[in-house]
């Protein structure tokens, strides 16, 4: 049986290496602005207004003569920052309730899937909207209500797959080395339904981008000046058939970044799968 | 007295209520004894022994008594049992494929008994992994304990099992099917491998097994089961050479025997095992055995002492006697 490493498997896997150049590329935007952007991105300048792309503004600027360029790169910084936090809360409260579930059995697991199950009957937008109706729109309650959304995702996926593992001989083999069921969750469960994890990360980091652009859209997530792609479509919707473009180049980065999360997640679904990597 | 399960009753629980899956098992072990439980799949062999190790699936209820070293092990609570586990009873698994974390060294693996029962600090358990690896036999131990389970073969990943369960030299060990998985050339090394170890520390040793000649082999008494019930137990040489119950000829009936004459078919029990779910009153063999008569399916049998331990349960028992 040959095996080759992970470098020369990724390189291989095109869904994998395209995924992974977006989201770099993503990150390497959100690094960029934290230390230079071309114009600061709020800064409003009216007499420019709606330039067309030109050197001295690569994407041209909006209706307030802010440059486009500045914002998306500021942007890129939201869209991480809303993934990651968003990601993390989910990750932290669906992964400890998933193994809780699957630990658990009987009562304590049907109690906390139904508990998942009553989330999932609101739709997540839905779910988002009302969260920052009550507490007030913000880009902290946004990330706050797409990150509670996750959390039963996560939570579904850990004790699904996490079943599956104490189901296996070698969990029953370490209950019979005399372990208790925390050590095994943390030792066995975890460590094995982890690739599935991180697959499921990327993809919900991508539903959170595109979540939060739908709440900064709807004038609920980022507020001004703080600069988003959410907000920056919701502002070039009034000028839609006057300049397009502004819609464009936002769009087109929350498409891109999407993509390459999603491509990413696919990739790494096939290189961290074991039946895949034994193979040839 | 090690070990002494007295009138073991084993319910698990079904859509239409509890089923009985072992029916009133007793049998004793003493130190450094071997015990071999035989019978086809379902019998209840491995359910017996899951409920020594109180492993039995969720939901599953027991009576009787098992008194391991004095203490009733159906009594005692999860966290006493925890600690038993892997300290004085430990298990072999039949699958050394999937009985291993394929995340985690070998090595790491046989350290975790010894860190969680012993204290051993992680590198002094790690020191003795390898030890126990050098003893179950493997070549170069100290790379073999960094290795993963899908570095080693079958056989080497059934000795990682055999050092694990070894390692903090438990009274007693059970193997349940531990060669099944196993190629034939291999199969031997490792029954001897537990026989040997067993012996040099005065191991007591329950090998379930399907495998007559494993049993034979290795067990100085067996027990044989069907359909829950234990259908004849004494030592090893008396069940084998003088069969009582219909069952156990049948079963030795059907082996392959060296020198019966060519193109021979082997002779199978008519039939087919009782389906779990059917609560039988009576004998379990009753549908399948040549000497059934009416009482048999009307109360379960009662055990009749043939002689120095030997046990069967069966009414017919002076028929079968004249049964070839």
């Amino acid at each position: 049986m040959s095996r080759d490493g992970f470098g020369a498997r990724a390189r291989r896997n095109a869904s994998f290496a395209l995924g992974a150049a977006l989201v770099t590329a993503l990150i390497l935007a959100a690094a960029l602005s934290l230390v230079w952007t071309p114009y600061p991105p709020g800064a409003i300048d009216v007499p420019h207004k709606l330039l067309e792309p030109s050197l001295a503004h690569w994407l041209g600027t909006d209706s307030l003569g802010r440059d486009i360029v500045s914002q998306l790169l500021a942007g890129a910084r939201v869209s991480i920052l809303v993934g990651v936090i968003a990601v993390g809360v989910g990750l932290i409260f669906g992964v400890a309730l998933g193994l809780v579930a699957a630990s658990a059995k009987g009562l304590a697991e049907d109690a906390i899937m139904r508990l998942c199950d009553f989330t999932f009957a609101f739709p997540a937008l839905l779910l988002a909207i009302m969260f920052t109706a009550v507490l007030g729109a913000g880009i902290v309650n946004a990330i706050l209500a797409i990150g509670i959304f996750n959390v039963p995702v996560f939570a579904k996926v850990t004790r699904a797959l996490g079943n599956g593992v104490l189901a296996r001989d070698y969990a029953m083999a370490a209950r019979a080395a005399g372990k208790g069921p925390v050590a095994i969750a943390f030792e066995h469960v975890l460590p094995n339904v982890a690739p599935a994890l991180i697959v499921q990360a990327t993809i919900q980091f991508a539903v959170a981008i595109l979540a939060e652009a739908a709440l900064s859209y709807l004038g609920l997530g980022a507020q001004p000046p703080q600069a988003s792609w959410g907000r920056m479509l919701s502002d070039a919707q009034q000028l839609m058939f006057l300049a397009p473009r502004l819609a464009v180049f936002p769009g087109l980065a929350i498409a891109l970044a999407v993509l390459g999360l999603n491509l990413l997640g696919d990739g790494l679904r096939d290189l961290l799968d074991p039946r895949l990597r034994a193979r040839r | 007295m090690l070990l002494e399960v007295a009138d073991l009753n084993i319910d698990l629980p079904t859509a239409d209520g509890a089923r009985r899956i072992v029916r009133e098992a007793s049998f004793k072990l003493d130190h450094g004894q071997t015990l071999g439980i035989v019978g086809e799949s379902g019998s209840g062999k491995t359910m017996t022994a899951l409920a020594l190790m109180g492993l039995l699936p969720d939901g599953a209820t027991t009576s009787g008594a098992i008194v391991f070293e004095g203490r009733d092990l159906t009594k005692l609570s999860e966290a006493q049992m925890q600690e038993l586990r892997g300290d004085r009873i430990a298990m072999i698994f039949q699958e050394p494929m999937t009985a291993l974390n394929p995340l985690l060294t070998i090595g790491r693996q046989i350290a975790e008994p010894l860190i969680l029962h012993r204290g051993l600090s992680k590198a002094a358990a790690h020191d003795q992994a390898v030890k126990l690896l050098e003893r179950v036999g493997l070549p170069d131990p100290a790379r073999r304990a960094r290795a993963y389970p899908h570095e080693l073969s079958g056989g080497q990943r059934q000795r990682a099992m055999i050092a694990m369960a070894l390692s903090c030299e438990p009274r007693l060990i059970i193997a349940d099917e531990p060669t099944t998985a196993l190629d034939v050339t291999v199969q031997a090394q490792i029954l001897d491998l537990i026989a040997d170890l067993g012996a040099q520390s005065d191991m007591a040793l329950i090998l379930v097994s399907h495998d007559l000649a494993v049993i034979a082999q290795n067990c100085a008494r067996v027990l044989v089961m069907y359909g829950g019930m234990t259908m004849e137990s004494g030592s090893t040489q008396d069940v084998l050479a003088r069969p009582a119950h219909p069952y156990t000829k049948a079963l030795l009936e059907a082996r392959p025997q060296v020198g019966a004459p060519r193109g021979e078919r082997l002779r199978a029990i008519a039939g087919a095992a009782p389906s779990a779910d059917a609560m039988l009153k009576g004998c379990p063999f009753a549908g399948r055995c040549p000497l059934t008569i009416d009482a048999c399916s009307l109360a379960p049998p009662v055990p009749v002492v043939l002689g120095d331990g030997h046990i069967a349960r069966c009414i017919r028992i002076d028929a079968a006697e004249r049964l070839v």
